[in-house]
């Protein structure tokens, strides 16, 4: 974090202040602190700010099988991670409503901010491009054995005739490239400026598209949970 | 699990799921509780539906579990 100005936050911030009635005492605490002026208020920043580095560290390193961004560059990740989610949290001090302990509502600015970062770095080193359509991949994604690979043959082909023919363009693009070609969500989200929910609206709108007409054609039973 | 049963699972639709933006919103909230052995699910059945279906925000929630109960 940059050096600040005497009695002021370290980044410079204006903090919404909130009583600390109701709240466990650890909670109550830092709010406290990063309410206060001078010394202690900077103080707080620094320790919440080296444990949002330290959790952001720890969370790309956990992600890092399922990311093409390695070295260095996840380390940069965690950084401007908690760097942001930093700037995020002081922001919003003010919202924080006591549901939950102050610290996990903090850390859940980082842990969002790491998902972002890293779907948007994704695109610097993909593995797949946009829009390959590797559906001989399918029966992979799905985890079944290349032995029944040929026993699967009729359900996969119904999918991908359900796909062709029945989604819409939109939903055809985004069920393609998550799940025939297994680029992130977050990655596909960054790359098409779209919130993730939207994404996931569009897969699960697919998702119960498929499985109806898979029913209707005999190669799944019972509607289950579709049902209500 | 069999073969097929990954597939019929992931099109497998639940109507409680409140998708991503909601999920999001308490997943501090859900993650405090899990940490304290609450029943979570229960209390957000819709939560816990959407966090065993997307992706992401089960991954959301690992990290944050894991950043809560590593301090």
């Amino acid at each position: 974090m940059e050096p600040a100005a005497a009695g002021g936050s370290l980044l410079g911030m204006e903090c919404a202040r909130l009583p600390a009635k109701g709240l466990d005492e650890e909670s109550a605490g830092w709010l406290r602190r990063l309410g206060a002026d001078g010394g202690e208020r900077q103080a707080a920043e620094r320790e919440l700010h080296a444990r949002l580095v330290r959790i952001a560290v720890v969370e790309v390193r956990r992600r890092s099988a399922s990311t093409p961004v390695t070295g260095p560059e996840l380390d940069d990740v965690a950084h401007q991670a908690a760097g942001d989610a930093m700037i995020a949290i002081l922001a919003k001090l003010g919202d924080f409503r006591g549901e939950s302990r102050f610290t996990t509502w903090a850390y859940r600015f980082v842990i969002l901010e790491v998902s972002g970062k890293l779907g948007r770095h994704y695109w610097r080193n993909p593995p797949v491009a946009l829009d390959a359509g590797q559906w001989e991949r399918l029966p992979d994604r799905f985890g079944i054995d290349p032995a029944r690979h040929a026993e699967a043959t009729g359900i996969l082909a119904e999918v991908r005739r359900v796909v062709d023919d029945d989604l819409t363009a939109h939903q055809r693009r985004v069920f393609v490239a998550i799940v025939v070609d297994g680029t992130p969500l977050d990655a596909l989200a960054a790359e098409l400026g779209l919130r993730r929910n939207a994404l996931y609206k569009v897969i699960f709108d697919a998702r119960r598209k498929i499985r109806r007409a898979l029913v209707a054609n005999g190669y799944l039973e019972e509607p289950g949970l579709e049902r209500r | 699990m069999s073969d097929l049963e990954r597939l019929e699972r992931f099109l497998r639709t639940d109507p409680r799921d409140v998708g991503c933006d909601e999920a999001m919103a308490v997943l501090h909230i859900y993650v405090d509780l899990v940490a304290v052995g609450e029943d979570a699910a229960g209390r957000y059945p819709g939560v816990a539906a959407h966090l065993s279906a997307c992706a992401p925000c089960g991954e959301d929630f690992a990290g944050l579990l894991l950043a809560v109960t590593n301090g």
